[in-house]
Formats: C-alpha cells, sequence, structure tokens
C-alpha cells in the first residue's frame, strides 16, 4: 500500500557505499539508495543488522568510515551539524522530558530548534488542538498513557518543520489503536511535505511506506515498495518478505 | 486441578491501578497467552505469579502451592523469563547454562534433551561472552536457562519483543514442543498475530481482561460485519472511508483498510469511493483477526 | 537536592568549627621527684594554657608506660631531680618530655607547644630577676615511635580504610548491581535460598580484603619499618572482626538501595566520609566538640584503628583492647542480624 508522492521531486537523503566499521567489525556495509521528498521510508532489519548505525549517519552523530552522502541538501562527512538544524529525530528509548509539562516540552523543543519566541506560543495552541489534547496541556508527560506520549513525541520532533524526521521504532509495545494513529500522523506530515524515515519491527506498518528497504548484517537486500517485494517472492505480507530474506542469509552462514 | 488459578489479583503502584482484579485458570500443558500492549499490567502480574512480587488482594495457586504461604515451593519448580534479558552478561553461554543448573540442583545432561533444538543454535557460541550475543541468540539461551530444571510451569514475559520474525518463529515452535513434555507455559506478548499460537488467550488492556478464550472463540464472537478495502490511495481513503455515514470504525490494517459495517451495499460504497477519485478499488468481506477482536474489545470498554 | 545544598554548609561548619589539628585541652601528666617552687611555677604555667590539661601525678616512674598504654595520656613531663636546687646553684636544670608516638603529628605538636611554655617560663624569669637566662635543658623522647614516622599511624589508617572500602562498598555495588541488571529476579525464582545468595555475593570479597590486609600488613613491616610489636594472631583477629563489620555494612546498604550508583553514594558519603573525618585518623576526636565525639563512638573504624596501633604499635595484648573488640563484636552481631533480616527475597 502506498501513499501517493507528488511527482518531479528531488532526492533528500542521498547514500553512496555508506559504510561505518568499527575495529574489524562492519556495521553498515557500503549501502546505497535514495530516499524522495515526501515519501515514508520504512527501513527494516533484524536487531543488529545495522539499522542505528546506519540511521545515526543520516542523521549527523556519527562520521561514516567511507562513503558519501548528503540529507537535506548538506553533506554527511563535510557539514553534520547543519544536517542537525534540519532534521527530526524521535527514538522509542527517550523522546520527552517525564517531568516536565505537555506544553513545557513543546516549549523547549521550540527553543532549541530556534522557532522565534513570539511564535512558539501560538504553535503550540494550533498544535494541541490538532491532537486534541488541548485540556491536557498542563499535564505532566509521564502521567499520560503511552499512546499520547508516543503522539506528542512525534509532534515535538517535527514542530520547528524539519524537512526529514527520523522515528527509530516509535511505535513499540503501543496498543493496536494507538498505533494507528501514530500512523495516521505520519500521513499528515507526510501530506505537509515532511519526508519520513522509519524503522520498525511491525512488519505490516510496513507495508504503510512508499518504499522499504531491508538490511540484513549490514547490506541492503532489498529495496522497492511493499507490493513490488511481496510479488517478487510470491508471498502475501511483508512479514513473509522478511522471513525469506532472513532465511537466505542464515543459509550463507 | 489445574496448574495455575488466579482469582481476583489486585495490585497498585502508589496510586495507579496496575492490576485491577484479574482471574483465570490454567490447565496443565496449556500454552496460555496473555496478550495486550505495553503498560497493560503483563510485566506486574508475572512478577507477582512468580512470587517476585506481593498482590495487594486476591488469591493464586500455582501447581498446588499458593503464592504467599509456598512461594519457595513455588520457586522450586518454575521457569522463568523475565521481559529484559536477565542473565549474567560477563558470563559465556555455557558458564550462564552450568549456573542455573547447578542452583537447581541438576546438570546440563539430564534435561538436555528439553533444550537440545534451542540450544543447539547458539552452541556454536558456547564460549562467548552473554552480553556479545544478538537479541534472538540472547532469547534463546534465557529460554534454555530456564528450561534446564525442567520446570513445572514456564512464565514467559514477552519473550519475543524486539527479536527478528525468524527467532521469533523458532522461539514459538520450541514452546509447542514443550507441550508434549507436559510443561504448562504462560507466556505475554504484545504481538497480535502470536496470539492465534496459544491454545487460549487472555487479551489485557489497563490492568483488566478484556476477554479470555481460545483464539477460535474469540474470533467466533466477532459479531461484527467487517471488510477490507483498498485503492491506489490509502491515505484518501482512510479519510473518505470516516466521513461515510454508515462506516462504524474504519482502521489501516497493512495493506488494506479494516471497517465495520451495518448492512451496507457493497456496491453502493464503490460508487461513493469512485466519486471521490479512488481508482483500483477492491472490496472484500473477511474474516476478523485477533487485532481486530482486541481492538474493538478495547473500544468498547 | 537536600544533600547538594546543606552537605557543603556542614562540611565548612565541620571544618572549620569542629576539625582541626590543634590540640586543646591535651592531657598530660608529671613526674616530679623535686616537687620544688619552679617545677610547680611551670606545671601551673603549662596547665593553665589552653592546650593543656594537667591529668596525673606520676608517683613511680614505671607507670609512666602505663599511662601512655591507658590511651588518655599525650605527653609526660619529667623534671630532673632537685630541680630548683639545680637552677640556682648551676643554672642548669632538665626536663624531659616524653610524648606517645604512634601519633607522630599530635606528639610533635604537643612537644613544640611545651617547649614553647617552658621557653616562655625562662624569659619570664629573666625579666623578673634581671639575672642571665637558666638553661633548661629539654630533651625529648618518643614512645613507641623514636623517629616519628608518618607511617606509623598511616599504615594503621590505610588498612582500616581499605577494609572497609572493600568490604561495605563493593559488597554493597555488587549486590546493588544484580539488582540493576535483573540478575537477581531470576536468581530470586529458584530453590537457593536468600543466605546463600548472600554468602555467594560476600565470600570474594571476604577473600580480597585478607590477601589485602595480609598486603598491607607486609608492606608496611617490610618496606616501611612499622613494627608489629604485638601478637600477629591477635591482629588477625581483630581484622577479620573489623572485616565482618564491614561486609555487614555493605549488605545493609546494599538492601536499602536499587542502583549501583545509589549504592556507591550511599558508602562513600555514609560510610568513607565519615570514616576518614571521625575515625581519629587525621583529626584527633578529642579536641572535636561533644556532639562530634559522640558520632565518632558509632565508626566502626575509629575502634578499629585505635586497637590496631595498641596492638601493632604498643605491642599490647588482648587485656588493653578488649573494649575496642567488645564494641567490634557487638556492632558486628547487631549489624549481620539487621542487614540478613532486610535483605529482600522479593522485588519491591
Amino acid at each position: 500500500m502506498f501513499h501517493a508522492i507528488k511527482p518531479g521531486i528531488m532526492n533528500v537523503i542521498e547514500a553512496r557505499d555508506l559504510t561505518k566499521r568499527f575495529g574489524h567489525f562492519t556495521a553498515v556495509d557500503a549501502i546505497t539508495f535514495n530516499v524522495k521528498k515526501g515519501e515514508i521510508f520504512g527501513f527494516l532489519g533484524a536487531n543488529g543488522a545495522g539499522k542505528t548505525t546506519a540511521m545515526r549517519m543520516l542523521c549527523g552523530l556519527s562520521k561514516p568510515t567511507s562513503g558519501a552522502g548528503q540529507v537535506a541538501g548538506f553533506d554527511i562527512n563535510k557539514n553534520p551539524e547543519r544536517i542537525k538544524e534540519n532534521i527530526g529525530y524521535m527514538s522509542q528509548k527517550f523522546a520527552l522530558y517525564e517531568d516536565l509539562k505537555v506544553w513545557e516540552n513543546l516549549r523547549l523543543f521550540g527553543g532549541i530548534y530556534g522557532i522565534p519566541e513570539k511564535e512558539i506560543g501560538n504553535r503550540i495552541d494550533e498544535l494541541l488542538t490538532t491532537l486534541g489534547f488541548k485540556s491536557e496541556k498542563n499535564m505532566m508527560v509521564k502521567s499520560l498513557p503511552l499512546g499520547w506520549k508516543q503522539k506528542l513525541a512525534f509532534s515535538a520532533a517535527i514542530f520547528h518543520e524539519p524537512k526529514i524526521v527520523f522515528l527509530d521504532e516509535p511505535t513499540g509495545g503501543v496498543d493496536p489503536a494507538a498505533r494507528r494513529q501514530f500512523w495516521e500522523l505520519i500521513y499528515d506530515a507526510s501530506d505537509r511535505g515532511i519526508t519520513v524515515f522509519v524503522t520498525t519491527h511491525y512488519m505490516d506498518e510496513a507495508e504503510y511506506c512508499n518504499r522499504v528497504s531491508i538490511m540484513v548484517d549490514g547490506r541492503i537486500d532489498a529495496l522497492d515498495s511493499p507490493a513490488n517485494l511481496k510479488e517478487k517472492y510470491h508471498v502475501q505480507t511483508m512479514d513473509e518478505v522478511f522471513f525469506q530474506l532472513a532465511r537466505k542469509a542464515k543459509a550463507k552462514v | 486441578m489445574s496448574a495455575i488459578s488466579v482469582q481476583n489479583i489486585k495490585r497498585s503502584y502508589g496510586g495507579a491501578e496496575a492490576l485491577k482484579g484479574v482471574s483465570f485458570q490454567v490447565e496443565k500443558g496449556e500454552i496460555f497467552g496473555i496478550i495486550g500492549p505495553d503498560g497493560a499490567g503483563k510485566t506486574t502480574l508475572f512478577r507477582i505469579l512468580t512470587t517476585l512480587l506481593l498482590a495487594d488482594s486476591g488469591v493464586a495457586i500455582v501447581d498446588g502451592s499458593d503464592l504467599v504461604e509456598d512461594y519457595k515451593a513455588i520457586r522450586k519448580k518454575v521457569g522463568y523469563m523475565p521481559g529484559r534479558f536477565s542473565l549474567y552478561q560477563d558470563l559465556s553461554v555455557e558458564e550462564n547454562l552450568q549456573v542455573f543448573a547447578s542452583v537447581f540442583n541438576t546438570t546440563i545432561e539430564e534435561n538436555y534433551h528439553l533444550i537440545k533444538d534451542i540450544y543447539q543454535q547458539i552452541e556454536p557460541f558456547k564460549t562467548r561472552r552473554a552480553g556479545a550475543l544478538s537479541g534472538g541468540m540472547k532469547q534463546k539461551l534465557a529460554l534454555s536457562c530456564a528450561l534446564i530444571h525442567k520446570p513445572v510451569v514456564l512464565f514467559l514475559d514477552e519473550p519475543t519483543t524486539g527479536v527478528d520474525p525468524v527467532s521469533r518463529k523458532e522461539l514459538w515452535a520450541m514452546l509447542k514442543k514443550l507441550k508434549n513434555e507436559g510443561i504448562t507455559i504462560l507466556v505475554s506478548t504484545p504481538y497480535m498475530d502470536e496470539a492465534s499460537l496459544c491454545d487460549r488467550i487472555a487479551l489485557i488492556q489497563d490492568g483488566a481482561f478484556l476477554k479470555i478464550d481460545t483464539p477460535e472463540n474469540i474470533v467466533k464472537a466477532y459479531d461484527e460485519n467487517l471488510w477490507a478495502i483498498k485503492s491506489t490511495a490509502m491515505s484518501e481513503l482512510l479519510k473518505d472511508l470516516r466521513t461515510h455515514p454508515e462506516v462504524k470504525t474504519s482502521f489501516a490494517f497493512g495493506d488494506t483498510i479494516h471497517i465495520t459495517v451495518g448492512n451496507t451495499d457493497p456496491d453502493k460504497l464503490k460508487v461513493f469511493l469512485e466519486e471521490k477519485g479512488h481508482k483500483n478499488i477492491g472490496i472484500r468481506q473477511i474474516k476478523a483477526g485477533i487485532e481486530d477482536c482486541f481492538m474493538q474489545l478495547s473500544q468498547a470498554s | 537536592m537536600i544533600i547538594l545544598l546543606v552537605l557543603p554548609v556542614l562540611m565548612i561548619l565541620m571544618f572549620g568549627f569542629a576539625i582541626s589539628t590543634e590540640i586543646k585541652n591535651a592531657r598530660f601528666a608529671v613526674y616530679d621527684p623535686s616537687h620544688d617552687l619552679a617545677t610547680q611555677k611551670i606545671i601551673d604555667k603549662i596547665n593553665s594554657s589552653e592546650y593543656f590539661t594537667l591529668d596525673t601525678y606520676i608517683i613511680d616512674p614505671s607507670q609512666i608506660e602505663t599511662v601512655f598504654q591507658k590511651g588518655e595520656i599525650g605527653l609526660v613531663v619529667e623534671f630532673s631531680e632537685n630541680f630548683y636546687k639545680n637552677i640556682v646553684q648551676t643554672g642548669e636544670a632538665q626536663i624531659l618530655l616524653i610524648a606517645d608516638g604512634t601519633d607522630p603529628n599530635t606528639a610533635s605538636t604537643l612537644v613544640n607547644y611545651v617547649s614553647r611554655l617552658i621557653a616562655a617560663y625562662q624569659l619570664e624569669q629573666m625579666v623578673l630577676t634581671g639575672k642571665l637566662p637558666y638553661q633548661i635543658d629539654v630533651k625529648v623522647k618518643l614512645l613507641y615511635n623514636p623517629t616519628l614516622k608518618g607511617a606509623y599511624t598511616t599504615v594503621p589508617g590505610v588498612m582500616g580504610l581499605i577494609l572497609m572500602l572493600i568490604c561495605a562498598m563493593m559488597t554493597s555495588v555488587s549486590i546493588a548491581r544484580e539488582k540493576e541488571l535483573g540478575t537477581m529476579e531470576v536468581i530470586l525464582v529458584s530453590p537457593m535460598p536468600p543466605l546463600l545468595i548472600i554468602l555467594s555475593k560476600v565470600i570474594p570479597y571476604f577473600t580480597i580484603s585478607i590477601i589485602n590486609y595480609l598486603t598491607i600488613l607486609a608492606l608496611g613491616v617490610y618496606v616501611l619499618d612499622v613494627p608489629v610489636e604485638g601478637s600477629f594472631i591477635l591482629l588477625s583477629l581483630l581484622s577479620l572482626l573489623f572485616i565482618f563489620v564491614s561486609l555487614a555494612l555493605g549488605l545493609l546498604i546494599s538492601s536499602l538501595v536499587r542502583t549501583q550508583m545509589a549504592a556507591l553514594l550511599g558508602s562513600v558519603m555514609g560510610l568513607m566520609l565519615p570514616a576518614v573525618l571521625l575515625s581519629g585518623l587525621m583529626f584527633p576526636i578529642e579536641n572535636m566538640p561533644l556532639f562530634l565525639q559522640v558520632i565518632a563512638q558509632f565508626i566502626p573504624a575509629k575502634w578499629f584503628i585505635a586497637a590496631v596501633k595498641e596492638v601493632m604499635i604498643m605491642g599490647l595484648g588482648v587485656g588493653s583492647i578488649l573494649r575496642e573488640m567488645a564494641v567490634l563484636g557487638i556492632m558486628a552481631i547487631v549489624l549481620i542480624t539487621l542487614s540478613l533480616r532486610k535483605f529482600k527475597t522479593r522485588l519491591e
């Protein structure tokens, strides 16, 4: 399934032979791919396949051992700091300060990303109204249910309307209804032109993406739309696609 | 006598109610699944049943021993795999297994046949430090350590969370085999698709059970009209379906959208969507899956 | 939060007011075979200073050592016979200052102060009588540590600190780590009795601390030339007792905390710091205000270090350290009982 992309758009992420080595261990092995503006791009792979390491390089958090790339128009090797200014990031492990209130978190992130003081107040109100928790403005984040936290965290990550938002397993452990509501937020963001780069363990969520890549042992073993991948491997679900790829990888070992 | 018998267990932390009075029975040799999202109370329930936490009220009996009075007896005969990896990271695979074997007054050889299938997959790495294993291998080791003394009841708290799909399948295959040895298994998972691999399941949300039954019965009890719809523009499809007066609920489900409707004519719906500009519309009636049931039950509560 | 703001205040008050290396009201004894005006004047002069308080008049010179062994006297002033007569007739007399060398810092300070007081007396006399100054020949004799080696006090002190560090801190951190990483959770759900779990955590550090004890002792004796005058067996028994106390303390701390960091902080703030400050290792307890002295009595290291000095450097036997051993023994029993009871067999 996919979500329509407007035609004739440039790449917001380009990676060419991006590699990361730790001593003798190659975590990311010369990956090459592009992501178009407004795409919802799924970055899949087992734990330890190299997803997190690759994402770190794209976010400007880690220097590649070799290879090149650009994110939001800035070179990964030369301008990682500029990359950080133009992206949003949300991870499952940490997203918000639990001991601050809802609006305080938003103000904090707004301030960090340079939204002018005068605008922040209005933007916060707008956002909270859209999300439907205007009345929870003054609640401590730690007392929000998990599903709400996820939504708030996502909104905080895109508060400054970045070109791309990186989501690291954002829906882990969340209940099915909240997960879906979260994905609807992702669609809205994509509609507004924000490119979404998301990693996930839920294979059904892979179906919501325009294209997915599957990493196995540091390399990208598959890169295409979910529909094309299912056809290629003659299976019905992304789960089975993954299974086929993983079995092949095991057989090689 | 049931292997596990739980009556009205309640537990709060500070002001928050983690378990609001849950009751259920598990028969000997059953694979019983506790299915629900994070924060539903699964881990609290497991910790209470393994005698690590005291319930505020309620009784439970595990293999004939009372949770509070006979907790020492329970600790001797159950196997426990907590939600996060809790083995000795600085010991090797083999050493960890030896520790647990000796703590339970047995040897690796004695019950090797039980863990053989799983352990053989990590045996090549047996001198590697447990902390250096991948996620899937860690869980296999943890399972082996929990089984090494042939427990009467096995408690597995989210054994497949964060594990790659292949290892997940392998773990479940293992669990099915253990049934034949007469081991009762209580397992929790947030993955709805694993629910159908259990004999019976309890759907849990916010500290309370929504339903307890076999997966088949739960699906049979689903009483709504369920359709799966797709088109070339899924995001718009979702929005448009929600505006339709006869569509009760609509949720994205992978590459289709599941909607519940009353007695609606599918062709009329197709026309409605075509007018909105959708192409390649596919509409078919489907049977509910566990996830559909869960969502219906949790919305209702 | 409170700790971060209040602790510095406490520390400055403690260091500023209470803990000082100055001597005040140090007890001294006098052996005065002359009993004349001059000696009396000198004794008065010393006594009336704020630094000294006269404690005893020694009748028999053989009592001099005993007086030190009792542990309360820091200095004995011994006058030569016919003191006044000698001054008048020959212009010379002798005073022997005998100090307890087991604490070299205190000993030198005491000696210095008294010497100055005696010199001041001489000056006064000169001014008063207009005569040529007397020669009061002040000699110093240091018992137990004739060369005033700092090591004599540091070795027992370090031993106490290290044993406490290894036993209390490492044990508490090790158990807290198991709680933090989750391995404790799994081990609890097993037939292993909690007592065995405790022993398994405690025995490694027990063994290491025995090795440390022997190492420190050996280095002290062979490299730093600190003697072991008393019985090695007695010293070892004493150390064993202290080790038990420290292990129990470590266990107690581990049952109160949930993370390694908290265990570390608790051990450092709650055990090490008081041990360093109030055990008499660096600052003499006698000079602290009463409330600190009272607290010092509850610090196991205080009793241990005092007893070690008596056995190691003074060469005393069991009889003299009965009190210290009794205190440590009671502490051990109380702490072990308490920590065993508090050890959590469940997760909360």
